[in-house]
Protein backbone atom coordinates (compact mmCIF):
# COMPACT_ATOMS: atom_id res chain seq x y z
CA UNK A 1 0.00 0.00 0.00
CA UNK A 2 2.46 2.68 0.89
CA UNK A 3 5.85 2.57 -1.89
CA UNK A 4 9.07 1.41 -0.10
CA UNK A 5 10.72 4.62 -2.13
CA UNK A 6 8.67 6.98 -0.72
CA UNK A 7 9.00 9.31 2.25
CA UNK A 8 6.16 10.44 4.26
CA UNK A 9 5.20 13.46 6.86
CA UNK A 10 3.58 12.85 9.90
CA UNK A 11 0.42 15.43 8.15
CA UNK A 12 -0.12 12.26 5.58
CA UNK A 13 2.00 13.50 2.53
CA UNK A 14 4.58 11.79 0.42
CA UNK A 15 7.35 12.65 -1.44
CA UNK A 16 9.41 10.85 -4.56
CA UNK A 17 12.67 11.61 -4.88
CA UNK A 18 14.79 11.08 -8.54
CA UNK A 19 18.17 13.23 -8.67
CA UNK A 20 16.50 16.70 -7.56
CA UNK A 21 13.01 16.54 -8.38
CA UNK A 22 10.91 15.68 -5.97
CA UNK A 23 6.98 14.68 -6.73
CA UNK A 24 4.30 14.95 -3.67
CA UNK A 25 1.14 13.67 -2.91
CA UNK A 26 -0.72 13.05 0.09
CA UNK A 27 -1.26 9.64 1.27
CA UNK A 28 -3.67 6.57 1.05
CA UNK A 29 -4.56 7.04 4.83
CA UNK A 30 -5.03 10.73 4.31
CA UNK A 31 -7.50 10.27 1.22
CA UNK A 32 -9.21 8.07 3.41
CA UNK A 33 -9.54 10.03 6.49
CA UNK A 34 -11.10 12.79 4.07
CA UNK A 35 -13.41 10.77 2.12
CA UNK A 36 -15.30 12.06 -1.25
CA UNK A 37 -12.27 14.55 -2.40
CA UNK A 38 -14.21 17.66 -4.50
CA UNK A 39 -11.34 19.90 -4.57
CA UNK A 40 -7.60 20.74 -5.05
CA UNK A 41 -6.15 23.71 -4.33
CA UNK A 42 -2.65 24.46 -5.60
CA UNK A 43 -0.02 27.05 -5.80
CA UNK A 44 1.27 28.38 -9.62
CA UNK A 45 4.76 26.67 -11.07
CA UNK A 46 7.01 29.10 -9.94
CA UNK A 47 6.37 29.47 -6.11
CA UNK A 48 9.31 28.55 -3.49
CA UNK A 49 7.52 26.30 -0.83
CA UNK A 50 9.14 25.18 2.78
CA UNK A 51 9.58 22.16 4.85
CA UNK A 52 6.67 21.55 6.71
CA UNK A 53 5.09 24.71 5.64
CA UNK A 54 1.17 24.70 4.14
CA UNK A 55 1.52 24.99 0.44
CA UNK A 56 -2.49 24.28 -0.73
CA UNK A 57 -4.84 22.64 0.26
CA UNK A 58 -7.50 20.02 -0.40
CA UNK A 59 -11.52 19.49 0.18
CA UNK A 60 -13.23 16.93 0.85
CA UNK A 61 -17.50 16.84 1.00
CA UNK A 62 -17.29 17.46 4.87
CA UNK A 63 -14.38 19.60 5.58
CA UNK A 64 -10.86 21.75 4.02
CA UNK A 65 -7.39 20.22 4.92
CA UNK A 66 -4.07 21.85 4.74
CA UNK A 67 -1.14 20.34 2.35
CA UNK A 68 2.27 20.99 3.98
CA UNK A 69 5.20 19.91 1.82
CA UNK A 70 7.73 17.26 3.20
CA UNK A 71 10.45 19.41 1.21
CA UNK A 72 11.68 23.03 0.44
CA UNK A 73 11.99 23.69 -3.04
CA UNK A 74 10.37 25.65 -6.24
CA UNK A 75 7.41 24.04 -7.74
CA UNK A 76 8.35 23.02 -11.52
CA UNK A 77 4.87 21.17 -12.51
CA UNK A 78 1.28 20.52 -11.01
CA UNK A 79 -1.24 18.09 -11.67
CA UNK A 80 -3.58 19.96 -13.98
CA UNK A 81 -5.77 16.59 -14.13
CA UNK A 82 -6.93 16.83 -10.36
CA UNK A 83 -8.70 20.83 -11.39
CA UNK A 84 -11.44 18.46 -13.48
CA UNK A 85 -10.96 15.54 -11.57
CA UNK A 86 -9.91 15.55 -7.92
CA UNK A 87 -11.72 12.43 -7.21
CA UNK A 88 -9.03 10.50 -8.66
CA UNK A 89 -6.57 11.19 -5.39
CA UNK A 90 -9.94 8.93 -3.37
CA UNK A 91 -8.87 6.22 -5.87
CA UNK A 92 -4.78 6.71 -6.58
CA UNK A 93 -3.56 8.86 -4.20
CA UNK A 94 0.21 7.47 -4.55
CA UNK A 95 0.64 7.25 -8.30
CA UNK A 96 -1.50 9.59 -11.13
CA UNK A 97 -3.18 11.95 -8.63
CA UNK A 98 0.26 13.62 -7.19
CA UNK A 99 -0.02 17.29 -6.45
CA UNK A 100 3.48 18.39 -7.55
CA UNK A 101 6.66 18.46 -8.42
CA UNK A 102 9.63 20.20 -7.07
CA UNK A 103 12.61 20.86 -7.93
CA UNK A 104 14.58 20.05 -4.27
CA UNK A 105 16.53 22.44 -2.55
CA UNK A 106 17.79 20.65 0.20
CA UNK A 107 18.44 16.70 -0.06
CA UNK A 108 19.23 16.73 3.50
CA UNK A 109 15.63 17.07 4.74
CA UNK A 110 15.00 13.85 2.90
CA UNK A 111 16.25 11.76 6.11
CA UNK A 112 14.57 13.25 8.43
CA UNK A 113 11.00 12.13 7.05
CA UNK A 114 9.21 8.29 7.53
CA UNK A 115 10.38 5.89 5.93
CA UNK A 116 7.36 3.54 4.59
CA UNK A 117 7.74 0.95 7.73
CA UNK A 118 7.87 3.86 9.87
CA UNK A 119 4.29 5.77 8.05
CA UNK A 120 2.71 2.40 8.40
CA UNK A 121 3.37 2.08 12.30
CA UNK A 122 2.51 5.45 12.60
CA UNK A 123 -0.65 5.39 10.86
CA UNK A 124 -1.58 1.80 12.21
CA UNK A 125 -1.73 -0.14 9.13
CA UNK B 1 -8.82 10.85 17.67
CA UNK B 2 -11.48 11.54 20.34
CA UNK B 3 -12.24 9.21 23.21
CA UNK B 4 -14.85 7.11 22.61
CA UNK B 5 -15.47 5.94 25.99
CA UNK B 6 -16.49 9.09 26.97
CA UNK B 7 -18.98 9.87 24.39
CA UNK B 8 -22.51 8.83 24.13
CA UNK B 9 -23.74 5.92 21.95
CA UNK B 10 -27.33 5.33 20.51
CA UNK B 11 -28.59 1.85 20.58
CA UNK B 12 -27.02 1.26 17.00
CA UNK B 13 -23.37 1.99 17.92
CA UNK B 14 -21.77 -1.97 17.47
CA UNK B 15 -23.94 -1.48 14.01
CA UNK B 16 -22.39 1.62 12.94
CA UNK B 17 -19.19 -0.11 13.86
CA UNK B 18 -20.06 -3.60 12.13
CA UNK B 19 -20.64 -1.49 8.87
CA UNK B 20 -17.44 -0.40 8.87
CA UNK B 21 -18.66 3.14 9.20
CA UNK B 22 -16.53 6.05 9.75
CA UNK B 23 -17.08 7.58 13.42
CA UNK B 24 -16.96 11.03 14.57
CA UNK B 25 -17.93 12.61 17.79
CA UNK B 26 -20.85 14.41 17.10
CA UNK B 27 -21.30 17.25 19.94
CA UNK B 28 -20.56 14.65 22.30
CA UNK B 29 -22.32 12.00 20.55
CA UNK B 30 -19.83 8.58 18.88
CA UNK B 31 -22.18 9.06 15.43
CA UNK B 32 -21.02 7.91 11.91
CA UNK B 33 -19.93 10.67 9.77
CA UNK B 34 -20.06 8.21 6.60
CA UNK B 35 -20.65 4.64 5.53
CA UNK B 36 -19.48 4.02 1.79
CA UNK B 37 -18.78 7.83 0.97
CA UNK B 38 -20.68 10.94 1.18
CA UNK B 39 -21.80 11.43 -2.55
CA UNK B 40 -22.94 7.70 -3.07
CA UNK B 41 -25.46 8.31 0.14
CA UNK B 42 -26.06 11.43 -0.94
CA UNK B 43 -27.38 9.83 -4.58
CA UNK B 44 -29.17 7.45 -2.81
CA UNK B 45 -31.30 9.69 -0.60
CA UNK B 46 -32.17 11.86 -3.70
CA UNK B 47 -32.63 8.53 -6.27
CA UNK B 48 -33.64 5.74 -3.84
CA UNK B 49 -34.15 5.03 -0.12
CA UNK B 50 -31.43 6.16 2.35
CA UNK B 51 -31.55 5.32 6.26
CA UNK B 52 -29.94 7.74 9.12
CA UNK B 53 -29.78 7.08 12.62
CA UNK B 54 -30.71 9.98 14.28
CA UNK B 55 -31.42 8.51 17.40
CA UNK B 56 -29.39 11.27 19.49
CA UNK B 57 -31.78 13.62 18.55
CA UNK B 58 -33.87 14.31 21.92
CA UNK B 59 -37.19 13.66 22.81
CA UNK B 60 -39.43 15.82 25.52
CA UNK B 61 -43.08 15.31 26.31
CA UNK B 62 -45.48 17.40 27.62
CA UNK B 63 -48.25 16.16 29.30
CA UNK B 64 -51.17 17.52 31.49
CA UNK B 65 -54.89 20.18 31.06
CA UNK B 66 -52.70 22.96 30.15
CA UNK B 67 -50.18 21.06 27.75
CA UNK B 68 -51.24 22.98 24.89
CA UNK B 69 -50.92 26.44 26.83
CA UNK B 70 -47.12 25.64 27.89
CA UNK B 71 -46.44 24.76 24.18
CA UNK B 72 -47.60 27.94 22.99
CA UNK B 73 -46.11 29.92 25.72
CA UNK B 74 -42.52 28.25 24.90
CA UNK B 75 -43.03 27.89 21.11
CA UNK B 76 -43.06 30.37 18.27
CA UNK B 77 -45.49 28.55 15.92
CA UNK B 78 -49.38 28.45 17.03
CA UNK B 79 -49.94 24.75 18.48
CA UNK B 80 -53.67 25.27 19.03
CA UNK B 81 -53.83 24.97 14.50
CA UNK B 82 -52.98 21.30 15.13
CA UNK B 83 -55.06 18.67 15.50
CA UNK B 84 -54.27 15.32 16.71
CA UNK B 85 -51.29 13.74 14.44
CA UNK B 86 -50.17 16.58 12.84
CA UNK B 87 -46.63 18.16 13.22
CA UNK B 88 -45.41 21.42 13.23
CA UNK B 89 -41.69 23.10 13.08
CA UNK B 90 -41.66 25.28 15.17
CA UNK B 91 -39.10 27.15 17.61
CA UNK B 92 -38.13 27.77 21.39
CA UNK B 93 -36.96 31.37 21.90
CA UNK B 94 -35.07 33.62 24.46
CA UNK B 95 -36.92 36.89 26.12
CA UNK B 96 -34.16 38.55 23.57
CA UNK B 97 -35.34 36.80 20.28
CA UNK B 98 -32.89 34.27 19.64
CA UNK B 99 -33.17 31.12 19.36
CA UNK B 100 -32.47 27.44 22.56
CA UNK B 101 -33.14 25.32 19.68
CA UNK B 102 -35.55 24.84 16.76
CA UNK B 103 -37.80 21.76 17.63
CA UNK B 104 -40.78 19.66 15.68
CA UNK B 105 -43.70 19.62 17.53
CA UNK B 106 -46.18 16.80 17.43
CA UNK B 107 -49.46 16.24 18.75
CA UNK B 108 -50.25 13.41 20.20
CA UNK B 109 -53.90 14.32 22.12
CA UNK B 110 -55.31 16.90 23.55
CA UNK B 111 -53.16 16.85 26.49
CA UNK B 112 -49.92 15.49 25.08
CA UNK B 113 -47.39 16.75 22.91
CA UNK B 114 -44.30 15.11 21.78
CA UNK B 115 -41.32 17.24 21.17
CA UNK B 116 -38.47 16.26 19.07
CA UNK B 117 -35.42 18.22 19.89
CA UNK B 118 -31.83 18.75 18.73
CA UNK B 119 -29.57 16.21 20.40
CA UNK B 120 -27.16 18.47 22.04
CA UNK B 121 -30.17 21.02 22.61
CA UNK B 122 -32.07 18.49 24.74
CA UNK B 123 -30.86 19.22 28.97
CA UNK B 124 -31.07 23.11 27.90
CA UNK B 125 -33.98 22.93 26.36
CA UNK B 126 -35.05 20.84 29.12
CA UNK B 127 -34.77 23.12 31.37
CA UNK B 128 -35.79 25.71 29.41
CA UNK B 129 -39.59 24.37 29.29
CA UNK B 130 -39.28 22.77 32.96
CA UNK B 131 -38.33 26.45 34.12
CA UNK B 132 -42.30 27.73 32.97
CA UNK B 133 -43.74 26.01 35.56
CA UNK B 134 -47.06 28.02 35.80
CA UNK B 135 -49.25 25.63 33.65
CA UNK B 136 -50.72 22.57 34.90
CA UNK B 137 -48.25 20.50 32.82
CA UNK B 138 -45.57 18.56 33.20
CA UNK B 139 -42.43 18.24 31.15
CA UNK B 140 -40.33 14.65 30.95
CA UNK B 141 -37.24 14.32 28.89
CA UNK B 142 -38.11 11.10 27.26
CA UNK B 143 -34.88 11.08 25.09
CA UNK B 144 -33.46 7.77 26.67
CA UNK B 145 -36.48 6.22 25.84
CA UNK B 146 -36.17 6.74 22.03
CA UNK B 147 -34.25 5.62 18.95
CA UNK B 148 -35.13 7.66 15.93
CA UNK B 149 -34.37 6.03 12.67
CA UNK B 150 -34.82 8.12 9.49
CA UNK B 151 -35.84 6.82 5.97
CA UNK B 152 -35.67 9.22 3.11
CA UNK B 153 -35.97 9.05 -0.42
CA UNK B 154 -38.60 9.03 -3.17
CA UNK B 155 -38.64 4.98 -2.75
CA UNK B 156 -38.89 5.55 0.66
CA UNK B 157 -42.76 5.43 0.99
CA UNK B 158 -42.90 2.06 -1.12
CA UNK B 159 -39.92 0.25 1.09
CA UNK B 160 -41.53 0.98 4.74
CA UNK B 161 -45.18 -0.14 3.45
CA UNK B 162 -43.21 -3.94 3.22
CA UNK B 163 -42.55 -3.34 7.20
CA UNK B 164 -45.83 -2.20 8.14
CA UNK B 165 -49.73 -2.66 8.07
CA UNK B 166 -50.09 0.95 8.76
CA UNK B 167 -51.16 2.32 5.31
CA UNK B 168 -48.58 5.35 4.51
CA UNK B 169 -49.48 6.54 1.78
CA UNK B 170 -52.74 8.42 3.32
CA UNK B 171 -50.03 9.85 6.08
CA UNK B 172 -49.39 13.64 5.07
CA UNK B 173 -46.05 15.76 4.75
CA UNK B 174 -45.98 16.81 8.41
CA UNK B 175 -48.25 14.33 9.87
CA UNK B 176 -47.61 11.18 11.96
CA UNK B 177 -49.54 8.02 13.56
CA UNK B 178 -49.00 5.49 16.17
CA UNK B 179 -48.63 1.75 15.11
CA UNK B 180 -45.96 -0.84 14.00
CA UNK B 181 -43.28 -1.12 12.41
CA UNK B 182 -40.82 -3.81 11.38
CA UNK B 183 -43.13 -5.53 13.84
CA UNK B 184 -42.57 -3.27 16.59
CA UNK B 185 -44.41 -0.45 18.14
CA UNK B 186 -43.48 2.77 16.61
CA UNK B 187 -44.62 6.44 16.13
CA UNK B 188 -44.14 7.21 12.22
CA UNK B 189 -44.42 10.82 11.51
CA UNK B 190 -43.81 12.10 7.45
CA UNK B 191 -40.98 14.23 8.07
CA UNK B 192 -37.54 14.26 7.55
CA UNK B 193 -34.04 16.30 6.70
CA UNK B 194 -33.14 15.84 3.59
CA UNK B 195 -35.39 17.74 1.48
CA UNK B 196 -37.00 14.05 0.14
CA UNK B 197 -40.13 12.20 0.83
CA UNK B 198 -40.06 9.97 3.77
CA UNK B 199 -40.32 9.01 7.63
CA UNK B 200 -39.22 9.20 11.06
CA UNK B 201 -39.50 6.54 13.02
CA UNK B 202 -39.54 6.67 16.62
CA UNK B 203 -39.16 3.64 18.38
CA UNK B 204 -37.82 1.90 21.66
CA UNK B 205 -34.13 1.79 22.06
CA UNK B 206 -33.97 -2.20 22.86
CA UNK B 207 -36.30 -2.24 19.00
CA UNK B 208 -34.01 0.41 16.93
CA UNK B 209 -31.82 -2.91 15.31
CA UNK B 210 -34.35 -4.48 14.25
CA UNK B 211 -36.59 -1.36 12.48
CA UNK B 212 -32.71 -0.77 11.06
CA UNK B 213 -31.81 -3.89 9.95
CA UNK B 214 -35.09 -4.70 8.52
CA UNK B 215 -35.02 -1.41 6.47
CA UNK B 216 -31.62 -2.42 5.22
CA UNK B 217 -32.44 -5.69 3.95
CA UNK B 218 -35.01 -3.96 1.56
CA UNK B 219 -31.99 -2.53 0.27
CA UNK B 220 -32.16 1.18 2.08
CA UNK B 221 -28.46 2.64 1.79
CA UNK B 222 -27.02 3.15 5.07
CA UNK B 223 -26.28 7.01 5.59
CA UNK B 224 -24.33 9.10 7.84
CA UNK B 225 -24.61 12.64 9.24
CA UNK B 226 -21.92 13.77 6.07
CA UNK B 227 -25.03 13.22 3.66
CA UNK B 228 -27.19 14.62 6.30
CA UNK B 229 -25.78 17.79 6.20
CA UNK B 230 -25.18 18.18 2.38
CA UNK B 231 -28.80 16.98 1.67
CA UNK B 232 -30.32 19.59 4.17
CA UNK B 233 -28.06 22.23 3.20
CA UNK B 234 -29.07 21.71 -0.54
CA UNK B 235 -32.95 21.92 1.03
CA UNK B 236 -32.33 25.22 2.94
CA UNK B 237 -32.89 23.72 6.29
CA UNK B 238 -31.49 25.31 9.50
CA UNK B 239 -29.01 23.13 11.42
CA UNK B 240 -28.56 24.64 15.23
CA UNK B 241 -25.24 26.22 15.96
CA UNK B 242 -25.06 27.74 11.93
CA UNK B 243 -27.55 29.04 10.70
CA UNK B 244 -29.50 29.77 14.34
CA UNK B 245 -28.24 30.33 17.46
CA UNK B 246 -28.93 32.41 21.13
CA UNK B 247 -27.71 35.45 18.76
CA UNK B 248 -30.19 35.09 15.89
CA UNK B 249 -33.35 35.60 15.69
CA UNK B 250 -36.18 33.77 13.44
CA UNK B 251 -36.69 37.09 11.13
CA UNK B 252 -32.86 37.21 10.89
CA UNK B 253 -32.81 33.33 10.14
CA UNK B 254 -35.24 33.57 7.35
CA UNK B 255 -37.92 31.56 9.47
CA UNK B 256 -40.83 34.35 9.64
CA UNK B 257 -43.28 31.74 8.29
CA UNK B 258 -42.60 29.98 11.94
CA UNK B 259 -43.42 32.54 14.29
CA UNK B 260 -47.33 33.38 14.42
CA UNK B 261 -47.12 37.42 15.89
CA UNK B 262 -50.70 37.47 16.55
CA UNK B 263 -50.74 34.59 19.44
CA UNK B 264 -51.75 35.95 22.84
CA UNK B 265 -47.97 35.84 24.19
CA UNK B 266 -44.93 33.56 23.94
CA UNK B 267 -41.42 33.70 25.20
CA UNK B 268 -39.60 36.48 22.83
CA UNK B 269 -42.66 37.91 21.57
CA UNK B 270 -41.47 41.35 22.93
CA UNK B 271 -38.38 41.22 21.50
CA UNK B 272 -39.75 40.49 17.86
CA UNK B 273 -41.98 43.45 18.17
CA UNK B 274 -39.50 45.68 18.68
CA UNK B 275 -37.35 43.77 15.55
CA UNK B 276 -40.51 43.98 13.60
CA UNK B 277 -41.07 47.42 14.19
CA UNK B 278 -36.95 48.53 14.13
CA UNK B 279 -36.23 46.30 10.92
CA UNK B 280 -34.21 43.53 10.93
CA UNK B 281 -30.25 44.55 10.09
CA UNK B 282 -29.18 40.95 8.77
CA UNK B 283 -30.53 38.13 7.21
CA UNK B 284 -29.95 34.40 5.87
CA UNK B 285 -29.47 34.02 2.15
CA UNK B 286 -28.04 31.34 -0.20
CA UNK B 287 -25.12 31.91 -2.43
CA UNK B 288 -23.61 30.09 -5.30
CA UNK B 289 -19.72 30.03 -5.71
CA UNK B 290 -18.91 31.92 -9.71
CA UNK B 291 -14.80 31.64 -8.61
CA UNK B 292 -12.98 28.17 -7.71
CA UNK B 293 -13.80 27.03 -4.32
CA UNK B 294 -15.54 26.44 -1.12
CA UNK B 295 -17.21 28.84 0.98
CA UNK B 296 -17.01 26.72 4.10
CA UNK B 297 -18.64 27.65 7.89
CA UNK B 298 -17.07 30.45 9.36
CA UNK B 299 -15.47 32.22 6.33
CA UNK B 300 -16.34 36.45 5.99
CA UNK B 301 -18.02 37.61 3.01
CA UNK B 302 -17.13 40.92 1.66
CA UNK B 303 -18.95 43.20 -0.43
CA UNK B 304 -17.22 46.18 -2.30
CA UNK B 305 -14.05 45.07 -0.53
CA UNK B 306 -15.57 45.94 2.98
CA UNK B 307 -16.68 43.41 5.93
CA UNK B 308 -20.46 42.50 5.39
CA UNK B 309 -21.04 39.05 6.49
CA UNK B 310 -20.24 35.59 7.30
CA UNK B 311 -20.91 31.90 6.14
CA UNK B 312 -22.94 29.97 8.10
CA UNK B 313 -22.98 26.35 6.11
CA UNK B 314 -21.35 26.25 2.96
CA UNK B 315 -20.06 22.96 0.57
CA UNK B 316 -20.53 21.23 -2.29
CA UNK B 317 -24.12 20.09 -3.47
CA UNK B 318 -23.71 16.97 -5.13
CA UNK B 319 -27.48 17.40 -6.73
CA UNK B 320 -26.93 20.54 -8.80
CA UNK B 321 -23.11 20.27 -9.20
CA UNK B 322 -22.04 23.39 -7.81
CA UNK B 323 -20.64 24.81 -4.59
CA UNK B 324 -23.29 26.22 -2.39
CA UNK B 325 -23.82 27.80 1.35
CA UNK B 326 -25.83 30.27 3.49
CA UNK B 327 -24.64 32.82 4.85
CA UNK B 328 -25.58 36.39 6.70
CA UNK B 329 -25.75 39.61 5.19
CA UNK B 330 -26.66 43.07 5.79
CA UNK B 331 -30.66 43.33 4.65
CA UNK B 332 -29.80 45.92 1.72
CA UNK B 333 -28.07 43.18 -0.05
CA UNK B 334 -29.80 39.96 1.17
CA UNK B 335 -31.24 40.25 -2.22
CA UNK B 336 -30.39 36.89 -4.80
CA UNK B 337 -28.34 38.60 -7.18
CA UNK B 338 -25.81 40.68 -4.96
CA UNK B 339 -22.57 39.82 -5.68
CA UNK B 340 -20.02 38.80 -2.67
CA UNK B 341 -16.54 37.66 -1.82
CA UNK B 342 -16.17 34.77 -0.26
CA UNK B 343 -13.00 34.97 2.01
CA UNK B 344 -11.12 31.45 1.35
CA UNK B 345 -7.56 31.24 2.94
CA UNK B 346 -7.12 35.04 2.67
CA UNK B 347 -8.53 35.44 -0.73
CA UNK B 348 -11.96 36.94 -1.93
CA UNK B 349 -13.36 34.15 -4.28
CA UNK B 350 -16.44 35.34 -6.19
CA UNK B 351 -19.74 34.16 -4.94
CA UNK B 352 -23.27 35.24 -6.07
CA UNK B 353 -26.62 35.39 -3.85
CA UNK B 354 -29.32 33.51 -5.00
CA UNK B 355 -33.15 32.16 -4.34
CA UNK B 356 -33.23 29.23 -2.11
CA UNK B 357 -34.41 26.38 -0.91
CA UNK B 358 -31.31 25.55 -3.91
CA UNK B 359 -32.66 22.04 -4.76
CA UNK B 360 -36.51 20.95 -4.11
CA UNK B 361 -38.16 17.37 -5.14
CA UNK B 362 -40.56 17.18 -8.30
CA UNK B 363 -43.51 16.15 -6.32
Amino acid sequence: MYPENYSYTKEHEWVLVDGDTGTIGITDHAQSELGDIVYVDLPKVGTAIAQHTTFGSVESVKAVSDIYSPVSGEIIAINESLSTAPEKLNSDPHGDAWLVKVKLKDLSEIPGLMSAADYKKYVGA
Amino acid sequence: MSDSAALLTTPLNATHRRLGAKMVDFGGWDMPVQYKGILDEHRAVRTGVGVFDVSHMGELVIRGPQALDLVNWIATNDASKLKTGQVQYSALLYEHGGFVDDILVHKVSDDEYFICVNASNQEKDFDHIAAEDHFQATVENAGARYAQIAIQGPKAVELCQRLTTTLLEPIRYYWFTDGEFAGVPARIARTGYTGEDGFEVYVSPEDASTVWDAVCSLGAQPCGLGARNTLRLEAKMALYGHEIDATLSPFEADLAWMVKMDKPNFIGKRALEKQKAAGIHRKLVGFEMVGRGIGRDGYEIEIDGEKAGWVTSGGPAPTLGKNIGLCYLPIAHAVPGQKINVIIRGVGVEAVTVPTPFYKRAK
